[in-house]
């Protein structure tokens, strides 16, 4: 009988330490699934965040490196100028890339670096207890917006991909969703062409992955996936940005 | 009596010169040795200490460089972005000291010979990469030419960050080895040293100048051949490349298993205490008749040096121990001959280096000091009077 499912050669095969219902599992498996689809395993060197997915690279079966919180992208960017024949990608959630890594993230961007992004935007940090994050949408409760979050003392949600996409280095920009499993393959669809982006010398490719986290956001599962659609996508609406 | 040993140079007392020549304290004498042994091959420039680290630097085979504009080290990525593009280098303008000591990390991950540099404040912002770097066990070449401080301070010369060069610098129970140039040569050959340790140990290696060293120019010899491929590609079977043909590799200072961090921790202590064993270095002068001894290093051991000699053509026994190596720290250039020796510990900061000494010393001598900062900078005079107040 063919196999037609099983687990990619990219991931260990490890249970993972995310809670349930967790985005990360899904999105950690759809960059190992493209990875083994593209041929590139022995080549890739993926950058874990500071955050939940901290140890990805104890579920990614290829070379790994940490980075400090929010210096991924600088890590990256050396990494490939050093060894340009690797495809290096990073992994980093909102409050890493939009917020202490912000600076790094709009000058490798600007710099146009061959590099992709994946971007995973579950509106919180999610390590440290559910605060308040650069995409926490307006009214949205946290740790630290007990009464949700107000524009006149926090500000709006950052919309760092529509930024970035302003920048002339930047070749691709697309926003997916992990709520339901059709958007799944749209992510996973993008997450492909992101690193086949890299892989001819295109340039700077990011996708921004709208997570649930149903721990931090009180939900259910169930819950937090009606979340994102009722909710999250429409602050950060899905689609090519660029 | 301490000799010649295999970290340090002693020179004796065999008198001055006429004119008041004494052997120049300033170069490594196992480097200045090889260098007279192929002068034909040797060309002399006319250069910066700035530039000089970064010569040194490219001939020690360096192929990646990330900086951030600050003076008084700004001749330094001049120099790199000349000179690094082309023949597998990288450089890199950063668009902060945060993200280029991060690049470094990443560049050195990747296997390459890796540099950043900047001054004082910019070595702050650079300490939380130097400490994941020391966690991560990462090589890396970091230059520091020190400017007055605290704050946005000034840009004039100082040696006040000795405390957070050599204590560590970041979070963490770490150290980095911290060289000391005092001379133009100096700082070209300890560039290529630095990454030579740096790469035997896997530890961050800073190198300590000053704006006065950064900015003197000075003649030094260097190789006319092409910089030295040969140390530039040593195998790192830990860096990262694809894992073909092999498990993945992966660099990280993470340990979050209970005891994980406590073992991380204690392996580098281990690493510490060889390089404590094997890499001190120091220079000593006329310390067989010395009564009182001048402890300085860098550009402040020029300076207590022209002091030593006039006192000593005055008819004073003065002596003098140049640390080159702040850290490991050259303990062994300590040992008094009797109670009667006294030292006198000479900074462009306010007693940072004194403790060290007081340290090294542990009672067995009285120790004074002499500093200034801030832009302020101990003269001949200034360090001649305290000699005659405390001999």
């Amino acid at each position: 009988m063919e196999r037609i499912f099983c687990r990619p050669e990219s991931l260990y095969d490890v249970p993972t330490h995310y809670c349930p219902g967790c985005g990360h599992g899904i999105a950690h498996r759809l960059v190992a699934e493209i990875i083994d689809q593209l041929g590139i395993r022995e080549r890739s060197i993926g950058i874990a965040p500071v955050g939940c997915a901290v140890v990805a690279y104890n579920y990614w079966k290829f070379d790994c490196s940490e980075a400090a919180h929010g210096r991924a992208l600088a890590v990256a960017t050396a990494i490939k100028r050093v060894r340009p024949q690797n495809i290096v990608f990073t992994y980093q959630g909102d409050g890493d890339l939009a917020a202490i890594g912000t600076n790094e993230t709009v000058h490798a961007a600007n710099r146009g670096e061959n590099l992709t992004v994946i971007f995973i935007n579950n509106a919180v940090y999610g390590m440290t207890g559910g605060q308040m994050a650069p995409t926490t949408l307006l009214g949205q409760k946290t740790s630290t917006t007990l009464d949700g979050r107000d524009r006149g003392k926090h500000g709006y949600p950052l919309k760092i991909s529509e930024m970035l996409a302003l920048l002339s280095g930047v070749h691709y920009i697309e926003r997916v969703s992990l709520h339901n499993p059709q958007e799944v393959l749209k992510a996973k669809a993008a997450i492909r062409q992101a690193f086949e982006n890299q892989i001819n010398n295109a340039g700077f490719s990011l996708v921004e992955i709208l997570s649930p986290c149903p721990t931090c956001w009180g939900l259910s599962p169930k819950e937090s996936l009606d979340w994102i659609r009722d909710h999250m996508q429409k602050e950060f609406p899905l689609g090519r940005i660029k | 009596m301490l000799q010649q040993g295999q970290q340090g140079t002693v020179i004796p007392y065999k008198g001055l010169s006429p004119n008041g020549d004494c052997p120049l304290l300033s170069l490594l004498s196992e480097v200045s040795m090889a260098r007279e042994k192929r002068q034909k091959e040797l060309t002399k420039i006319l250069i910066t200490g700035n530039e000089a680290i970064a010569a040194g630097a490219l001939a020690a085979g360096c192929n990646f460089y990330a900086g951030y504009p600050i003076t008084p080290q700004n001749e330094l990525i001049a120099y790199m972005a000349k000179y690094m593009p082309g023949n597998g280098r990288v450089f890199i303008q950063a668009e902060s000291e945060l993200a280029a000591i991060n690049m470094v990390f990443g560049a050195s991950a990747a296997g390459a010979r890796a540099m950043t540099s900047s001054s004082s404040p910019g070595i702050s912002l650079k300490q939380e990469g130097i400490s994941y770097m020391a966690g991560a066990d990462l090589p890396a070449v970091i230059v520091n030419i020190m400017r007055g401080g605290p704050g946005l301070g000034n840009i004039a010369p100082a040696q006040s960050d000795y405390f957070q060069a050599t204590r560590g610098g970041g979070h963490g129970d770490y150290h980095t080895i911290v060289l000391a140039p005092a001379c133009v040569q100096e700082a070209y050959d300890l560039a290529q040293r630095s990454f030579d340790l740096a790469d035997k140990y896997r530890i961050p290696v800073m190198i300590l100048g000053d704006g006065i060293l950064g900015q003197m120019m000075e003649p030094i010899l260097i190789s006319c051949k092409a910089p030295a491929a040969r140390r530039q590609n040593k195998q790192k079977p830990w860096a990262l490349s694809g894992c073909k043909g092999r498990k993945p590799n992966i660099i990280k200072s993470f340990a979050l298993a209970e005891g994980a961090l406590e073992q991380l921790n204690l392996k580098l202590q281990q690493k510490y205490n060889i390089i404590k064993n094997k890499e001190t270095r120091f220079e000593g002068l006329f310390l067989d008749d010395a009564k009182i001894v001048l402890v300085a290093y860098g550009t402040m051991a020029r300076i207590a040096k022209s002091s030593l000699t006039r006192m000593r053509l005055a008819g004073e026994r003065i002596g003098m121990i140049r640390p080159i190596s702040l850290w490991p720290f050259p303990k062994q250039a300590f040992c008094p001959r009797n109670k009667k020796i006294k030292y006198l510990v000479i900074e462009m900061s306010y007693g940072q280096m004194l403790e060290a000494v007081q340290l090294a010393l542990n009672g067995r001598a009285q120790v004074e000091f002499l500093g200034r900062s801030g832009g302020g900078v101990p003269s001949e005079e200034e360090i001649i009077n305290k000699v005659r107040k405390i001999l």
